[in-house]
C-alpha cells in the first residue's frame, strides 16, 4: 500500500512540474511569436515580410513614443500607488473592523469588477465632460487629461487590489494579532507591525495586478483624455498605429522593447535584492 | 507612517495632479487639434502647414464614426479638424454639434468634383466638404479562387460558398451587412420595408455558418495571410493590399454596391474656427490633396488634383470605378424610425 | 478599530468617481433613443422591457456565463499548481518566477492578440497541426478560440491571488500529516486546498466576473461568430447603430444579476463555519 501511495506522490508530482511547465510556455507562445514579427519588413501584422530591423527604425523615428511611454508609466505608478492604498484601506475596512459594514457598501466596492469596462468608460466620459470639467472651469482652472485618466485607472484597480488583499486577510493567523494587542500594543501598532507585514505578498501582488491594468489599459484611457490635449498612453498610441490602414510591425517593436525594459528592471531587482541580502 | 500621513499624501498626490495639469490643460494659440482617423494624412503635410502659417498641427485619432459621435455628443471639447464620413455628417448636423463653414474663407473648395458637391446630407456644404470617396464591395485573392466574383451571389449562395467555406468574411457593421444582401436581393440599402429587411436577414443568417468572421478591420490582414480568400470590405484597403500582394482585387458586385466619402468638418465647440477653415483650405490644394490621395489609396473628390495623382492610382478602375458604375452605387442613409428594424434584425444575427 | 477611518477614503472615492457615473449610466438607462439617435431623457421602462426578450439570454448571456465558467476552471486547474509552485520557492527564484508569469502582460493587449492570430489562423501552425492529427477544429471564430484567448488574458488574476494565499500557509502542517502517513495528495486535498480557499474564491471572483462582461478578446477572437452578452452590450455604444439606453440597461441588468448571486454566496459564507 506504502508503494503504491509513493508511485502515486510521484505521478502527481511530476504532473503538477508539468503543469507549471506548460503554463509558462503557454504564457510565452505568444511572447515568442510577437518578438519573431517584430523583425518583418510587412506592413501587415499577419504577414511575415522578412526579416528587417525596419519596425524598429521607424520606432525610434517616431517622436510621439517618449511621451506615451513617459505618460504610460507616471499613470500606471500614481493610479497604482492610490489604487494600493486604498484598496487595502477597504479590505482591512472589511475583515477587522468591529463595526458591521452595510452590504450596499461592499456591493459598491464590488461592482468595479462586475462592470463592462465599455459602460465605465462611457459613465466617466459623460461624468468628466459635464461634471467635473465644467465645475474645474467654474473655478476658473482648466482640467488637464493626466488627472483624470488617472482618476479613471485608480477607480477600476481599488476593487482588485482590494479582493486579492481581502481574501489574504480572511485567512491570518490571529493570534498574532492578538498577542500584540495583549502585548499592550494600541490598534494602529498591531496594523503597522503585524497585520500589514503579514499581508505584503498579498499587497504586492495586488499593486502588481493594477500596474498591469494600468499599463495595458484602453477604453477607459481613451474615453477619459481631453480633448484635443494629444495625450496619449503607449495602448492609445498603438491605437493611432492600427488606424483604419494596416497594423504595421512596428507595434511589435513596441511591445518587445516594452518586454526587454521589463526584464532588466527585474533583474535589477534581483540584483539589488541578493546584494542586500548578502549585506 | 501614520494614518494621517496616508491620507495626506493621497490628498497631496491629488491636489499635486491637479494643479500640475491646471496649467497643461490650456491650448496653446497656434495649434490645432485635429480628430482624425489614423495614418491618414503624412506628417509632411503638417509640416508644409507648419511652415507657411506658423501653426503647429496636433493629432489625435479615433477610428470609427460612431465612436467620434459619441465622444462630441459626450461633450468632449477641444477639437477643431474632424474627418466624419457621410453618415455621420448627417447626424452631427442634427444633433448641432458642427459650426458652419463660412465658404468663402476656403477658394479651393472649387476644386472639389461637381459631381461631389451638395451631396444629400449637406446639400450647400454648410458644414462640410467632400474629401475623399470610396465603395464598398468585395475583395479577393484572384489566385486562391476559381474565378473571380461578380455578383454578391458569390457571398451569399451556400453552393457556391461551400468550397470556401470558413474562407470568407463580411463587414461587422448592420448597415453595410444588411445592405449587400439588400442589394443582392434587388433591393435598396435604405430600405424601410420589413419584408425586405426580414429576407435580407435571413439571407445572413443563412451565411453565417459559412463565414470564417464579421470583420471590419482586419480583413485586409487575413487576405494577405492567405486566411481568407474573400472579403467584404472597403475599396482603398483593397488597393493597398494589392502593393503588398498583386493577386488582391477588388470588384463593385453586378447588382451594385455602396458609395460614402469622408468630409472634413468643424466641431461647433472649436475655439480656432477661423484657422481650421484656413487648414481645409490647404488640404483642398491640388497638390496636397494628391499627396495624400497617392498614400491612402482612395479616390478624391477634388478634381484639380489629379494632375499630380500617380497614374496607376487613377487608372485602377477598383479605385477609380468608371463611370457608369456610379448609378449602380448607393449611399447608405438615415433611415428614421425603420433603423430599429435593422438594429432587430442585426441583434439577431449576432445572437443565433 | 472602528471602520470608519478605514473605510472613508477608498469609499468616498468610488462614491465621487464610480457611483456617480453609474448613476448616469442608470438615467441612459431610463431614457429613450429617437429613431434620429438623439437621447431623449425621461423615465421610461422600455429598454428593460426589451430585455425581457430571451434573444439576449439564450444565446449571448448563455455563451457568456458557459465560457465564464470554464475560463474559471480552466485557470483555476491550470494555475493552481504553478501558484503552489511559487508559493514552495524562497529566495530570489520566487519573485522571478511571480514576475515572470505577469511579465507577458507588460507588453500590449493588441499585440497579443494578434500574436494570438497568427497563432490561431485557419493556415497557421497549429491549425495544420491539428489538421494532421486528423482534428478539424475551427479555432478562430468558434468559442474554443476565444475560451483560449479569455484563459489568456485572466491567468494573472487566477495565478496572483492564489498565490497570496498559499504563500503563507503552514506547510508544516503537511509534514506533520506526512509524517502521519497521509500521502501527498491527501496532505493536500484535506489540509493545504481547504486553507486555501479564500485565494481560490478571490481567484474566481477576478475571472469569473469581468469574463461575463467581456467584450473585446470575444470579439476578436470569435470574430462576431461566438454571440456574448458584453459583445452585444459594445455594439450598443460604438456600433453602427447606437443605443445607449438599451446597452446602458443591459448592463445594468447583467450588474444587477452578478450582485444577487454574490450577496447570496457572501453572505452563506458568512453564516457557515470557516475552516478550523
Amino acid at each position: 500500500m506504502g508503494r503504491l501511495r509513493r508511485w502515486a506522490d510521484r505521478i502527481i508530482e511530476s504532473l503538477l512540474v508539468l503543469d507549471t511547465l506548460l503554463v509558462y510556455i503557454f504564457l510565452y507562445l505568444p511572447i515568442g511569436v510577437l518578438v519573431l514579427y517584430s523583425f518583418s519588413a510587412s506592413r501587415y501584422a499577419l504577414v511575415w515580410g522578412g526579416f528587417s530591423l525596419d519596425p524598429y527604425r521607424r520606432l525610434f523615428a517616431d517622436p510621439e513614443i517618449a511621451p506615451a511611454l513617459l505618460n504610460s508609466v507616471i499613470v500606471a505608478a500614481v493610479s497604482t500607488a492610490i489604487a494600493t492604498i486604498l484598496g487595502t484601506l477597504l479590505a482591512l475596512a472589511f475583515e477587522r473592523a468591529r463595526a458591521r459594514l452595510q452590504a450596499s457598501v461592499e456591493a459598491l466596492v464590488y461592482l468595479p469588477i462586475v462592470i463592462p469596462e465599455i459602460v465605465m468608460a462611457v459613465g466617466l466620459l459623460l461624468f468628466f465632460a459635464q461634471v467635473l470639467r465644467p465645475f474645474f472651469s467654474a473655478l476658473g482652472l482648466t482640467l488637464g487629461p493626466m488627472p483624470t485618466v488617472i482618476i479613471g485607472h485608480v477607480t477600476f484597480s481599488i476593487s482588485y487590489v482590494m479582493v486579492v488583499v481581502r481574501a489574504r486577510l480572511r485567512d491570518l493567523d490571529r493570534s498574532l494579532e492578538e498577542a500584540a494587542f495583549d502585548l499592550g500594543a494600541t490598534s494602529w501598532q498591531v496594523l503597522r507591525r503585524v497585520t500589514l507585514p503579514l499581508l505584503a505578498p498579498a499587497i504586492l501582488s495586488g499593486a502588481l495586478l493594477a500596474f498591469t491594468l494600468s499599463l495595458d489599459d484602453f477604453y477607459v484611457t481613451y474615453f477619459s483624455t481631453t480633448g484635443g490635449s494629444g495625450f496619449k498612453t503607449l495602448p492609445l498610441y498603438l491605437y493611432a498605429l492600427q488606424g483604419r490602414a494596416a497594423i504595421p510591425p512596428q507595434m511589435n517593436a513596441l511591445a518587445t522593447l516594452m518586454l526587454l525594459a521589463s526584464v532588466t528592471l527585474i533583474a535589477l531587482a534581483l540584483l539589488i535584492q541578493r546584494r542586500t541580502r548578502r549585506a | 507612517m501614520t494614518l494621517t500621513r496616508i491620507y495626506s499624501f493621497i490628498a497631496l498626490a491629488v491636489l499635486g495632479l491637479v494643479g500640475l495639469e491646471a496649467c497643461a490643460g490650456k491650448q496653446a494659440p497656434h495649434e490645432l487639434h485635429l480628430f482624425i482617423w489614423a495614418n491618414y494624412i503624412d506628417p509632411e503635410v503638417y509640416r508644409l502647414f507648419e511652415q507657411e502659417f506658423g501653426v503647429k498641427v496636433i493629432e489625435e485619432n479615433v477610428d470609427s464614426n460612431e465612436t467620434l459621435i459619441l465622444k462630441l455628443q459626450a461633450g468632449v471639447t477641444g477639437y477643431d479638424i474632424i474627418t466624419p464620413s457621410d453618415y455621420a455628417v448627417e447626424a452631427l448636423i442634427r444633433q448641432g454639434l458642427l459650426a458652419e463653414l463660412d465658404l468663402s474663407k476656403i477658394p479651393n473648395f472649387q476644386n472639389i468634383s461637381q459631381r461631389f458637391r451638395g451631396l444629400y446630407y449637406d446639400p450647400q456644404n454648410r458644414y462640410s466638404i467632400p474629401y475623399l470617396w470610396g465603395t464598398t464591395g468585395i475583395g479577393y485573392n484572384a489566385q486562391k479562387l476559381e474565378s473571380p466574383p461578380t455578383s454578391w451571389a458569390d457571398l451569399f449562395e451556400p453552393s457556391r460558398l461551400e468550397r470556401y467555406k470558413h474562407r470568407v468574411s463580411m463587414l461587422d457593421d448592420p448597415r453595410e451587412a444588411l445592405g449587400a444582401a439588400l442589394k443582392y436581393l434587388g433591393y435598396s440599402v435604405n430600405s424601410t420595408d420589413p419584408q425586405q429587411i426580414e429576407a435580407a436577414k435571413n439571407l445572413l443568417l443563412a451565411q453565417k455558418p459559412y463565414l470564417a468572421r464579421y470583420d471590419s478591420e482586419t480583413y485586409d490582414d487575413f487576405l494577405l495571410s492567405g486566411d481568407l480568400v474573400m472579403a467584404h470590405g472597403w475599396s482603398g484597403e483593397f488597393a493597398k493590399a494589392r502593393l503588398e500582394n498583386p493577386a488582391i482585387r477588388y470588384v463593385i458586385p453586378q447588382e451594385g454596391g455602396v458609395i460614402w466619402t469622408d468630409n472634413l468638418a468643424i466641431p461647433k465647440s472649436s475655439q480656432k474656427i477661423e484657422l481650421a477653415h484656413t487648414f481645409i483650405d490647404f488640404l483642398l490644394r491640388p497638390q496636397i490633396n494628391a499627396r495624400i490621395v497617392n498614400f491612402l489609396r482612395y479616390p478624391s473628390a477634388n478634381d484639380a488634383a489629379k494632375p499630380y495623382i500617380l497614374p496607376e492610382i487613377l487608372h485602377d478602375p477598383s479605385i477609380y470605378p468608371p463611370d457608369e458604375i456610379p448609378e449602380r452605387l448607393e449611399w447608405i442613409r438615415d433611415v428614421g424610425a425603420a433603423v430599429q428594424l435593422y438594429e432587430r434584425a442585426w441583434e439577431e444575427i449576432k445572437s443565433r | 478599530m472602528n471602520a470608519r477611518i478605514l473605510l472613508w477614503p477608498g469609499f468616498a472615492w468610488l462614491v465621487l468617481f464610480f457611483a456617480v457615473p453609474l448613476g448616469i449610466i442608470l438615467l441612459i438607462s431610463l431614457a429613450h433613443r429617437a429613431p434620429d439617435g438623439m437621447i431623449h431623457w425621461g423615465i421610461s421602462a422600455e429598454n428593460y422591457l426589451r430585455l425581457l426578450d430571451p434573444l439576449y439570454w439564450a444565446g449571448p448571456f448563455g455563451n457568456s456565463l458557459v465560457l465564464a465558467a470554464l475560463t474559471t476552471i480552466v485557470s483555476l486547474l491550470l494555475g493552481y499548481p504553478v501558484a503552489y509552485a511559487i508559493a514552495r520557492r524562497s529566495g530570489p527564484v520566487k519573485n522571478l518566477l511571480l514576475f515572470l508569469v505577469i511579465l507577458p502582460f507588460f507588453t500590449n493587449f493588441l499585440v497579443r492578440i494578434y500574436a494570438w492570430f497568427i497563432l490561431l489562423r485557419p493556415e497557421g501552425w497549429i491549425a495544420w497541426l491539428l489538421r494532421a492529427l486528423g482534428l478539424d477544429l475551427g479555432l478562430l471564430g468558434s468559442p474554443l478560440g476565444v475560451l483560449i484567448g479569455l484563459v489568456y488574458g485572466y491567468l494573472p488574476f487566477m495565478i496572483l491571488p492564489l498565490y497570496a494565499t498559499v504563500e503563507r500557509l503552514d506547510f508544516s502542517l503537511v509534514e506533520a500529516a506526512q509524517d502521519l502517513g497521509a500521502s501527498r495528495w491527501q496532505s493536500f486535498w484535506r489540509i493545504i486546498f481547504p486553507l486555501s480557499r479564500p485565494g481560490v474564491i478571490a481567484g474566481a471572483v477576478l475571472v469569473f466576473i469581468p469574463v461575463l462582461g467581456e467584450f473585446i478578446t470575444p470579439k476578436l477572437l470569435g470574430g462576431g461568430k461566438v454571440p456574448m452578452f458584453g459583445v452585444l452590450i459594445e455594439e450598443k455604444f460604438l456600433g453602427r447603430v447606437p443605443d445607449w439606453p438599451l446597452g446602458a440597461a443591459m448592463a445594468l441588468v447583467l450588474m444587477s444579476l452578478v450582485l444577487l448571486v454574490l450577496a447570496r454566496y457572501f453572505h452563506q459564507l458568512k453564516e457557515s463555519r470557516w475552516v478550523g
